[in-house]
């Protein structure tokens, strides 16, 4: 061992983290070191406070430090759309697009028969409540477009139902920027099974 | 050692952050995984269950995991997507080839039954019954097929309505009578056009509760004979199969 078993606790963690391997966990740890103040210490109060305040919003499930969230508690939001979402990061994706005006509610995860996730570990139970509120209107579905994706929507369809609002969900097809070319059959059908009028 | 084979996508989990772990249903080497290097991302559309594809698998010895080299052929969940009952069909073949057939272990006429049936689902007025066909070729397939050409009492081929849930053998009406309540409904489709008889005007046809009463009848020899022996358990996409099946079946319609 090259170094104190602190340090390799850090590289060991930090390599844990997405997009890391040993390696660059080993560079990072070493940057962190040299940069003690103007990095490790700011960084390492920063991730304290995050553990301490970070907490799930108790109505869309969203990640923030107040509950309910800066989306749930924001005046100038939609409140009669809701946008369905797997994960967190994909809230943040439609946030990052900035044409979502209306809240969120983050499912945490899909269906999936593999990993043995079901209904009962998606928090579907409150979409389908909040659905039923009258100042919803309508309810995006913005799953992945993927079979288990897809599955977890049309589940969630038949949920709400009985709830007075419009189900839609996202389109699926050619991406911006995308070339014919270059797209697999199953995209391209789908996308010509969306197809509207021009 | 390495070889390549076409193969049925029945599965892909992600394994770290740039890998997955695809199950695929081959030609010839049966139900087998391995590991996909690159961004699972990546190869996100052509590893959708049901997805035929090009796989090479290579590893350094047999029992290893192995690496699969992917190459697309046929991508189905695309125009799939949308359809929910389809798409049920789909993931719950998918989930119970997966749960049903021992790793490694050849079953071409399985794969070409899934190849079919996969195919089928696009057909939305023939799916449901050719579903319930796969599930009992799969139960021959496993060696444990039922017997629905005569009747077990009296060895006649007409008029057949059920089948006994403990030795898997079709029952004639009349046979079945007294017992009805403990036998499984034999679904008119599989009764068949030559089996038709004078008090059994239905056989051959396909009706929403037939295919329920198919689900039903395959499934029961599945749970007790293929997945119990082995702690395993209905697979919850299946559930839903026939929920929505169900569902459809009560407005009337089997499909959407």
């Amino acid at each position: 061992m090259a170094s104190g078993t602190e340090i390799e606790q850090l590289i060991n963690l930090l390599a844990k983290l997405p997009g890391l391997g040993p390696r660059s966990a080993r560079r990072a740890a070493l940057q962190l070191i040299k940069k003690k103040e103007a990095l490790l210490l700011p960084l390492a109060d920063a991730m304290a406070e995050a553990a301490e305040k970070v907490i799930s919003c108790s109505i869309c499930g969203n990640v923030d430090t107040v509950d309910p969230c800066a989306i749930c508690a924001s005046p100038r939001r939609d409140k009669s759309i809701i946008c369905v979402v797997e994960e967190v990061g994909d809230l943040w994706a439609l946030e990052r697009s900035g044409v979502m005006g209306g809240l969120y509610h983050v499912l945490g995860g899909t269906l999936s028969a593999l990993d043995g996730i079901g209904p009962d570990d998606l928090n579907v139970a409150g979409l389908v409540l909040r659905s039923e509120a009258r100042q919803v209107k309508e309810v995006i579905l913005a799953m992945n477009a993927t079979v288990d994706g897809q599955t977890t929507a049309h589940y969630i369809t038949d949920r709400v139902e009985h709830a007075e609002v419009k189900v839609t969900r996202l389109a699926h097809g050619v991406p911006v920027g995308g070339e014919l070319d270059y797209l697999d059959d199953g995209t391209l059908a789908a996308a010509l099974k969306a197809r509207r009028e021009f | 050692m390495d070889w390549t084979d076409d193969a049925i996508v029945l599965s892909l989990r992600r394994h770290g952050e740039s890998a997955a772990i695809a199950e695929l249903l081959t030609r010839e080497h049966g139900r087998h995984m391995g590991l996909v290097r690159g961004s699972s991302r990546r190869h996100g559309a052509t590893l959708q269950p049901g997805s035929t594809v090009r796989a090479t698998w290579r590893a350094r010895l047999e029992d290893h995991l192995g690496t699969w080299t992917i190459e697309p052929a046929k991508s189905r969940a695309g125009i799939l997507l949308g359809e929910a009952a389809a798409l049920a069909g789909l993931t719950s073949a998918c989930a119970v080839t997966s749960l049903s057939l021992p790793e490694r272990e050849n079953h071409r006429p399985l794969y070409d039954a899934l190849e079919v049936l996969a195919d089928a689902f696009e057909a939305v007025e023939v799916w449901p019954a050719l579903y319930v066909r796969w599930e009992l070729g799969l139960l021959a397939e496993l060696g444990f097929g039922l017997e629905l050409e005569a009747c077990a009492v009296t060895g006649v081929s007409q008029d057949l309505t059920h089948v006994s849930p403990r030795t898997g053998r079709a029952v004639c009406q009349a046979e079945a009578a007294p017992y009805k309540g403990r036998l499984l409904a034999l679904p008119g489709f599989l009764r068949g056009q030559a089996a038709r008889g004078p008090t059994d005007e239905r056989a051959g046809d396909m009706n929403p509760h037939d295919v329920l009463d198919g689900l039903v009848l395959t499934g029961h020899f599945l749970e007790t004979r293929v997945w119990r022996p082995h702690g395993k358990v209905e697979p919850e996409a299946r559930q839903r199969l026939a929920r929505r099946l169900e569902k459809l079946a009560q407005t009337g319609r089997i499909i959407e």
